[in-house]
């Protein structure tokens, strides 16, 4: 059967015909469809777990119960997992364990575009990398295979452009998922790492890379395309197939075995072409390994080491390094002169997050500049001026709230930093009002023992977690929180207050996203007490509760265009000749209303519609 | 079969990545070679969307590359200016005229280009252009969610795949009480491309 699939439906759908029993995972675009697409798929065990290690804790566990196992998550994520990830390899499995990663090049979705290629050779671990749906598809299969013959989790490489496009794959009209029964056999000496137990282990980890090192040499996705033989390309994943397309004459090697390499394959190829030209997209992985087999190569001095690559780019850099001949100069002009207002992505009308970033942007405190230690101290008096809080923030929509009008954020640097790096700057001796900005589901991922340490350590942090009770930024995924499981059945639902209480915070609030003046005064009382505090933000996303309320209108006669509502970045709102208009179609109406709350002239009315 | 790449733009819930998709299963099923890949990231939220789709006997790049698009189908009007730069000389520029201004042009030194402007911008590459009133042209079909049925009309007239083939997917598609609808908005698209095009310029 021809079917169209993306990367990632293609991923499932060979995991599901390769007989995996329990997936899991943590959403983080482009990796999230996977499991939404398992979750759909009867008779496995899929869950959305609270981060990334404990996914792959949940894959380690059923491995060793003896049925295969599959995580995926986004390149960051291994980050989270490194820890299991490497405790993985050294133990080895019982059922096959595959472990997919998606990098995202070019930062589509991401803080970072970090090589996920590394890990492989880091944790001794062999990696697979499809170059379409098709191989996405077929490669899982090999993949839990090699897991099993040779006693290692697999790494499987995607990136945005493998997980997200969509291309034609065969695949059998009647693939079923037979299962391995589960059974877990004692064995202290490979399950238990105690040192004791673990020397042995390592030798036998490189007595693996080494048998691996022998098998990929006739591993049979790996291609030989012999065309021209003056250039000779190796490839792998997505960036083969803006070779092929960019040097459609050229002899091409792909490799879908991107660690442990093939060596001998490479050598004999290097050995047809005259000229050798590694394309990969980001770290020269390949290039540095062949060069240390002593084979000239070309590589990153050709294609950039930084960013997404794509057909223009690499024909662009190909032209540069000569190896494609300049292109005759066309007559007609190639690039739009006219300069065209962007179009970023915003909060959406009606969004929980939007009236708490206002208040963040607008609310002002007085603020004393301590006198240096020993300084000049011209003045005695500390200097008084009035600053906005600091706001270290966190990974989800909300970071949206960084771009104008609303810039209100300070910091955002990776899953559940937001917590710990303002307990730093407090205990560093930042006299401002300081304010943690988290979503409930990254909260549930990496908040948590963010805030334990915090009461543990006598912080005085004001933590606002923004609770719009679904993980919104990779699609509307459950958390523990949300009481939703992947399949999306109801749950025991872990109540964040009541958490926060839990862990020892006396000072716990729980207030509505819309009403900004209450967000305001509680914002307010907290970062001047003495003790950590917790708002609970609580408002649902309109992406996933539809319903409207009832509608606003702005009164021409009121309004004076002074712009305030303009602030908060509502894309309902606009301007026109001497008024603000509303847009009836895409504003949520009065369930949230936080522009009738800034508007300084009662220009913005509720009417019965 | 001949290639064709084609561009498909607009804003985030404007339903384009829905066309691309429904396209690209029509194109399969003809027997095409086909691949795709959408704007990524957060453009559900209101950003610019674009999503490249390519037609084939062997098709290796799921990415268009600037001045090879044979088609260029934008659902608004800043958004087919953008992408003008991918059409090839004497590509085909279909843009729907309606205009949704971005809050950017409030904070920053730019405009929104008028229709006569962004006209202009398409001619610098192609003479084939056809600017639609689609979102009217919907309007008074009753239902504005079928905009991007009846821009795929359009579009059909100019590829080589069977029209049946289009009704085909839409009967599987679309839920029996909209199906009348969806097709007479894919009729009227399609209707409206022979009446724009002499038959020989297709």
């Amino acid at each position: 059967m021809r079917r169209l699939l993306s990367g990632n439906e293609a991923m499932a759908l060979g995991a599901y015909h390769a007989g995996v029993r329990v997936a899991a995972a943590y959403p983080g675009t482009p990796s999230t469809e996977i499991l939404e697409n398992l979750a759909r798929m009867e008779d496995i065990y899929v869950e959305w777990s609270t981060n990334e290690k404990v996914a792959l804790e949940v894959g380690m566990g059923a491995s060793y119960g003896g049925v295969r196992a599959f995580v995926s998550m986004k390149h960051v994520g291994l980050n989270v997992a490194a820890d299991p990830f490497f405790a993985a390899s050294q133990t080895g499995i019982g059922g096959g364990l595959v472990v997919v990663s998606c990098d995202d090049p070019g930062m589509h979705s991401s803080q970072n575009e970090q090589d996920n290629r590394h890990y492989a050779k880091f944790a001794k671990v062999p990696m697979l990398e499809p170059s379409d749906s098709q191989e996405a598809y077929d490669l899982i299969g090999h993949a839990f295979d090699i897991s099993e013959e040779y006693d290692t989790p697999v790494l499987f490489r995607s990136s945005t452009r493998i997980s997200h496009s969509k291309s034609v794959v065969e695949v059998p009209d009647a693939g079923g998922n037979a299962r391995k029964t589960a059974v877990f056999s004692r064995d202290p000496h490979k399950f238990v790492m105690v040192p004791s137990n673990a020397r042995p282990r390592h030798p036998l980890m490189e007595e693996r890379i080494r048998r691996l090192t022998e098998y990929v040499e006739t591993f049979p996705s790996n291609s030989l395309v012999l065309g021209d033989r003056s250039l000779g390309i190796i490839s792998a994943g997505a960036a083969y197939q803006y070779a092929r397309e960019v040097f459609p004459e050229a002899s091409f090697l792909k490799l879908v075995t991107t660690y442990p390499l093939p060596g001998r394959l490479i050598r004999e190829f290097a050995s047809e072409v005259e000229t050798l030209l590694v394309v990969e997209e980001l770290d020269p992985f390949m290039e540095e390994h062949i060069r240390a087999m002593g084979i000239e190569v070309m590589g990153k001095a050709v294609v950039p080491i930084t960013g997404e690559l794509n057909p223009q780019v690499l024909r662009e850099r190909a032209t540069e390094a000569g190896l494609l001949p300049a292109p005759v100069p066309s007559a007609t002009p190639v690039t739009v002169e006219r300069k065209l207002p962007l179009r970023p992505p915003l909060l959406c009308p009606g969004c929980p997050h939007t009236a708490v970033s206002y208040a963040l942007k607008t609310m002002r405190f007085t603020h004393s500049t301590p006198v240096p230690e020993g300084g000049e101290g011209e003045t005695a008096a500390a200097k008084k001026e009035r600053r906005r809080a600091i706001a270290t923030s966190d990974i989800g929509c909300y970071t949206l709230a960084v771009y104008p009008p609303l810039d209100a954020l300070d910091t955002c640097a990776c899953m559940g930093a937001s917590i710990g790096q303002a307990h730093g700057l407090e205990k560093a001796g930042i006299t401002d009002r300081i304010v943690s900005v988290i979503g409930d589901s990254t909260f549930m991922h990496s908040g948590i023992t963010s805030l334990v340490n915090v009461v543990y350590n006598e912080g005085r942090g004001t933590i606002v977690i923004l609770d719009n009770n679904t993980t919104a930024m990779t699609g509307h995924q459950g958390h523990p929180g949300t009481g939703i499981s992947a399949r999306g059945e109801q749950v025991p639902r872990v109540i964040i207050e009541e958490l926060a209480r839990g862990i020892g915070v006396r000072d716990v609030n729980v207030v509505s996203a819309f009403d900004l003046k209450l967000i305001q005064d509680t914002i307010r009382r907290c970062v001047d007490a003495d003790e950590p505090s917790v708002i609970v933000v609580r408002g649902p996303c309109p992406l996933r509760e539809r319903g409207k309320g009832k509608p606003l209108v702005v009164n021409a006669d009121k309004c004076n265009l002074c712009g305030n509502c303009l602030n908060l970045g509502c894309s309902a709102i606009s301007p026109e000749a001497d008024h603000v208009r509303i847009d009836p179609v895409v504003c949520v109406g009065d369930r949230c209303a936080v522009c009738l709350q800034v508007c300084h002239r009662q220009a913005i009315e509720v009417t019965e519609g | 079969m001949a290639k064709t790449d084609i561009l498909m733009t607009g804003v985030g819930g404007q339903g384009v990545i829905l066309a691309s998709d429904a396209l690209a299963e029509i194109a399969v099923k003809s027997g095409w070679d086909v691949k795709k890949s959408d704007s990524l990231g957060m453009s559900q939220r209101g950003g610019s969307v674009v999503s490249h789709l390519r037609l084939g006997k062997e098709v290796f790049s799921p990415l268009i590359e600037k001045g090879n698009a044979d088609f260029l189908l934008a659902f608004e009007l800043l958004e087919g200016a953008r992408w003008a730069e991918h059409l090839r000389p004497g590509g085909v520029a279909i843009v729907n005229i309606h205009t949704m201004p971005p809050p950017s042009v409030l904070s920053t030194d730019t405009t929104y280009p008028s229709t006569s402007e962004v006209e202009d911008i398409l001619r610098q590459f192609t003479d084939q252009v056809f600017l639609l009133p689609g979102t009217q042209m919907v309007r008074e079909l009753g239902n504005p969610q079928v905009l991007n049925v009846l821009l795929i009309g359009f579009l059909s007239a100019f590829l080589e795949i069977d029209e049946q083939s289009y009704i085909d997917d839409l009967s599987q598609r679309v839920p029996a009480k909209f199906l009348d609808l969806n097709l007479e908005a894919f009729a009227r698209g399609r209707q409206e491309a022979s009446n724009r095009t002499p038959p020989g310029r297709r």
